[in-house]
């Protein structure tokens, strides 16, 4: 025989949801209480007529700052599903002090992210040594073809724009708090 | 409806058209507004979230959107399905129930059928959806609708039981098993002398009540009792092959027989289409009586989905515990103290 079940329990469960019905259904407080106004009581928006905004650490899109990019593919190569694509050249470079060597730089060619395929576990974005990835807060890039969901390096560039700064750390904290290169 | 309400002499098709008409009514009309009030709406504000909000104003129309999309959906027979069976069991679950409100009186003419053992023919005739949903959980050829289906054969059964014995304190009660005549008895009998609101069963038969409605919730297999459905382990029990019209008969037959069990334990216990102080056989009833029976539809049916969305799933011995053991026992001391007070009385 299983322990009898505890009523005063049963009725508190009944309770909470029918308190939760009354305070979706009248949110206001006073004489306003009898006017019932679930839009404002509920704890949910209507999306497309209203939107939130995320919180700023979102992981809504990856940004890449271009310039940053050594075309060093650890990115592509920790990504779980392998949705980066990567192709870069060598080129000469001037030397940075007078009478020195011409540099070799690893110039980008083609980066791309498939969101098709992204998980968005943020590995890349934790990978990178070079910081030119980043976390956008950015989540409205939907696209009627499935195709056009692998964006471009032009087009992750574009997303740089929304990333936000990087918070300060909690006081006491010893670790130097990044800079995102604008 | 009966011709004599229209004081107007109808012949035989003419009759038959308005009765299946109204029959069409009495079965649709209760079951969306259950879906939209209950499902859509009052389920949302107690998860503190707004609902269906885009088709119509406030998504009243959502459910004719959503009836259009299942009838464009195409019917799905698995390959080894019994395919004769497998078409025929929603119709049979959907069947019963119009076979039970056609014994629910909703005026003093307004019936479809007068039966004078209308009740005994009430809860024979709910017990055909079992059948329904048994061969479409064995005709499907899925082992998880095969499962749902035996599971609700075994609730339903169980829970009958107690259904009826709950019943049987009306019907001590009111001396009759007719349908109108129990509505005439609470109507007119009086408690403790007091006769202003009538004598609606709920008072004198509390744990019969208690005891229809728990029982109507399994029969329902509305959330605490939908071990049949379950949709955690069993996808969706017995409906889990069904697709497009098929489903939608299965789904209209859920919420139509929570408007058919609701109108029969208003009629039983609420006191029925009548009203305190309005003369029982005024022929203007017959338009109150249905809106008056409505009403008490939508009572009743607020405790069903309010425990509904409330409580988890209560495992199978639970279920088969709270059905032998308690409700049971609970009902024949019932009877057992009716009998007594009606005699004392």
């Amino acid at each position: 025989m299983p322990p009898a079940p505890k009523v005063p329990g049963l009725v508190k469960g009944l309770g909470v949801t029918l308190k939760t019905m009354g305070r979706t259904m009248f949110p206001a407080r006073g004489i306003k209480t009898l006017i019932p106004a679930p839009s404002k009581g509920a704890a949910t928006v209507q999306y497309p007529h209203e939107k939130e905004t995320p919180a700023p650490r979102a992981r809504g899109v990856i940004a890449l700052k271009e310039e940053n990019c050594t075309v060093c593919m650890l990115c592509a190569r920790s990504c779980p599903d392998w949705c980066i694509y990567i192709e870069g050249h060598k080129e000469t470079a001037p030397p940075r002090r007078p009478g020195g060597k011409p540099r070799t730089v690893n110039k980008l060619d083609r980066f791309d992210i498939d969101y098709a395929l992204c998980m968005y576990c943020g590995i890349c974005v934790e990978v990178c040594p070079f910081d030119a990835l980043f976390w956008s807060p950015e989540y409205e890039y939907s696209e009627l073809r499935l195709a056009d969901l692998l964006h471009d390096k032009e087009r992750l560039g574009e997303w740089m724009q929304a990333v936000p700064d990087f918070e300060p750390y909690e006081a006491g904290s010893e670790q130097k708090v990044r800079k995102v290169p604008r | 409806m009966s011709a004599s309400a229209l004081a107007i002499e109808l012949a035989w098709w003419q009759q038959t058209v308005l009765r299946s008409v109204g029959m069409l009514v009495a079965v649709l009309i209760p079951a969306g507004t259950l879906v939209y009030v209950f499902l859509f709406k009052m389920m949302s504000f107690m998860q503190s979230r707004l609902g269906p909000m885009e088709a119509g104003p406030y998504g009243s129309m959502q459910l004719l959107a959503e009836v259009g999309k299942w009838i464009q959906k195409e019917d799905i027979v698995p390959w080894r399905a019994d395919r004769r069976l497998f078409a025929m069991a929603p119709y049979i679950v959907v069947a019963s129930v119009f076979l039970v409100l056609a014994a629910v009186p909703f005026g003093p003419d307004a019936w479809f059928t007068n039966l004078d053992v209308g009740i005994f023919y009430v809860l024979a005739v709910a017990s055909i959806s079992v059948i329904g949903i048994l061969i479409a959980g064995w005709s499907s050829a899925n082992k998880y609708s095969l499962l749902g289906g035996l599971r609700a054969a075994g609730q339903l059964i169980a829970y009958e039981l107690p259904m009826v014995l709950a019943v049987v304190g009306v019907v001590i009660q009111a001396g009759t098993l007719n349908l109108q005549q129990i509505v005439a008895a609470q109507h007119e009998g009086e408690i403790f002398g007091i006769g202003a609101i009538g004598n609606p069963f709920i008072f004198t038969q509390l744990i019969g009540f208690f005891i229809f409605v728990v029982a109507m919730q399994a029969e329902l297999a509305q959330a605490p009792f939908d071990m049949p459905i379950a949709e955690s382990e069993l996808v969706s029990g017995y409906m889990t092959e069904y697709s497009g019209m098929r489903f939608l008969l299965f789904f209209i037959a859920e919420f139509a027989t929570a408007g058919a069990f609701a109108a029969v334990a208003a009629t039983l216990f609420l006191g029925g289409w009548a009203v305190p102080g309005l003369p029982l056989d005024a022929g203007y009833m017959n338009v109150v009586g249905p809106i008056v029976v409505l009403v008490k539809i939508m009572l009743v049916a607020f405790l069903v989905f309010w425990v509904r969305f409330t409580y988890p799933r209560f495992r199978e011995d639970q279920l088969q515990q709270l059905a032998w053991k308690i409700l049971i026992p609970l009902s024949l001391v019932n009877i057992l103290a009716t009998m007594a007070l009606k005699v004392a009385f």
